[in-house]
């Protein structure tokens, strides 16, 4: 097990090059993910006090979208 | 005509592409060697750098000619692009793949036709295998040690 | 064609396909990082080093790859001014610019071991940066404008101007002696490296591809979304 992480003395390089590609895919990722989510969030609460276009899905929890949200995407 | 003003914006769109791309080659055809990151050995030995200048060398290590100096860092070798080589010293370590017939760029001076080397680089060929491939090669008598030629194609 | 290209129909589409595509690169990568960890055999003359490149170089195809799409995705908004081009380039440019970043990183951290270097000015590693540099100004154009579709337009022109960049990046190593070596998957005469090593980097460059694609999926779901919002919210102030 060691010697799998020493990468032949250069674990040094091998692993900070796979943990900086995963941490930046993975946040990319979960930015993406957030932002969908806030979007439909505040979409789904505008629709319902605006009134509907052509409703035809049910509002459910818009509770979940705050002031500062709505903010962040102002922007 | 809404297809019109298409073809026209179309039009543009092209023209502008290949209007950068042509002036962007000129440019870069003009720079020329200044976009290469270093001479080959029969540069140095035609052009006679002055010892004040900083020259980057490229080639390949030539085989015997690395000697290291007992109980000091000092390493001696010769680069060559095999018409001609150039004498280089150098004292620090040096990277990994540093072996003779291996490719490196070296940087430094050339005081009277050795290059005293403030840094040394390694150079890796482009094949990819592992060492027992590298055997079976040579058992079969396949392996050509360093594709010499193939490799003073980039030195040049 | 035009029939998907419908934002309405495209929203739709995309949410029935993420999942898909969410569990195709999962496994993708599972298989991917097995094979590079524990069937890849080191290297001859850079031993276990090597493995770096299987995250280098699918960061490097796909900082270019991401380039050339959101270069297609400029030029169709310019000509035909169709609105998904717009959204589709802008959702690319954070990814392209995250994947060219990782390349330059990782090839640093490559490059320090077996070169003696974390960074030389040479020809392939320069017009990687300048492509990172086109991404960040690529995004920085989105935002500088108050009106959006200009921010859209300018931004669009600085992508097809960087498109001469990228033949630059990819014969960068025939065209001038540099400290990169030359290419060895896509070269004319067939790759110059083992079927050990090709098969977990392969694999690994169609899991970053599937990534992509997902992402790209979600952030334009996000920026049509958007676009509805401010449609309501434009229909509130109005509205009263």
């Amino acid at each position: 097990m060691s010697e799998f992480l020493a990468m032949g003395g250069y674990g040094a390089f091998v692993w900070p090059s796979y943990g900086l590609t995963a941490v930046i895919m993975v946040v990319l990722l979960i930015a993406s993910l957030r932002g969908l989510k806030t979007t439909e969030a505040m979409f789904e609460r505008l629709k319902a006090e605006t009134g509907p276009i052509h409703d035809h899905s049910n509002v459910d929890n818009n509770n979940k979208t705050t002031a500062e949200n709505a903010d962040a995407h102002e922007a | 005509m809404p297809m019109k003003r298409k073809h026209k914006r179309l039009t543009f769109v092209m023209i502008g592409v290949s209007l950068v791309g042509v002036a962007v080659g000129l440019v870069l055809f003009a720079l020329g060697d200044g976009v290469s990151l270093f001479h080959s050995p029969t540069d140095i030995v035609v052009k006679k750098p002055s010892p004040e200048q900083r020259v980057r060398l490229g080639g390949l290590v030539e085989e015997g000619s690395v000697l290291r100096e007992e109980g000091s860092a000092v390493v001696q070798f010769k680069v060559t692009d095999l018409e001609h080589s150039v004498q280089v010293v150098y004292k620090g370590l040096l990277p990994d793949l540093f072996r003779e017939g291996q490719g490196i760029v070296t940087t430094g001076k050339v005081v009277d036709g050795t290059l005293v080397a403030e840094e040394v680089l390694a150079k890796h060929d482009e094949n990819y295998m592992p060492p027992e491939a590298v055997e079976a090669l040579k058992q079969s008598g396949q392996w050509k040690p360093d594709d010499g030629a193939e490799r003073m194609e980039m030195a040049k | 064609m035009h029939r998907f290209a419908n934002p309405t129909r495209f929203l739709k589409l995309a949410a029935i396909i993420q999942p898909w595509v969410a569990g195709i690169t999962l496994g993708l990568f599972a298989i991917g990082l097995y094979m590079a960890f524990f069937t890849a055999p080191p290297d001859y003359q850079q031993g276990e080093s090597v493995r770096i490149m299987y995250v280098h170089v699918p960061s490097a195809w796909m900082g270019m790859f991401c380039y050339a799409a959101m270069a297609v995705a400029s030029a169709v908004a310019l000509v035909w001014k169709h609105p998904l081009a717009d959204v589709a380039g802008k959702a690319t440019a954070p990814v392209g610019a995250a994947f060219t970043f990782l390349a330059l990183a990782t090839g640093s951290l490559w490059g320090k071991p077996m070169w003696g270097t974390w960074w030389v000015w040479d020809a392939r590693l320069t017009s990687m940066l300048i492509l990172l540099f086109l991404y960040i100004g690529y995004m920085a154009l989105q935002g500088a404008f108050d009106d959006r579709a200009r921010g859209a337009r300018a931004s669009a022109i600085l992508a097809l101007v960087g498109v001469v960049n990228l033949p630059i990046i990819k014969f960068s190593v025939d065209w001038w002696n540099t400290l990169h070596q030359p290419a060895s998957v896509i070269k004319m005469d067939g790759p110059s490296i083992h079927p050990d090593m090709l098969w977990p980097l392969l694999i690994m460059a169609v899991a970053f591809k599937t990534y992509y694609v997902w992402i790209l999926l979600v952030r334009i779901r996000q920026e049509l979304t958007a676009n509805k919002v401010r449609i309501l919210r434009l229909k509130q102030v109005h509205g009263g």
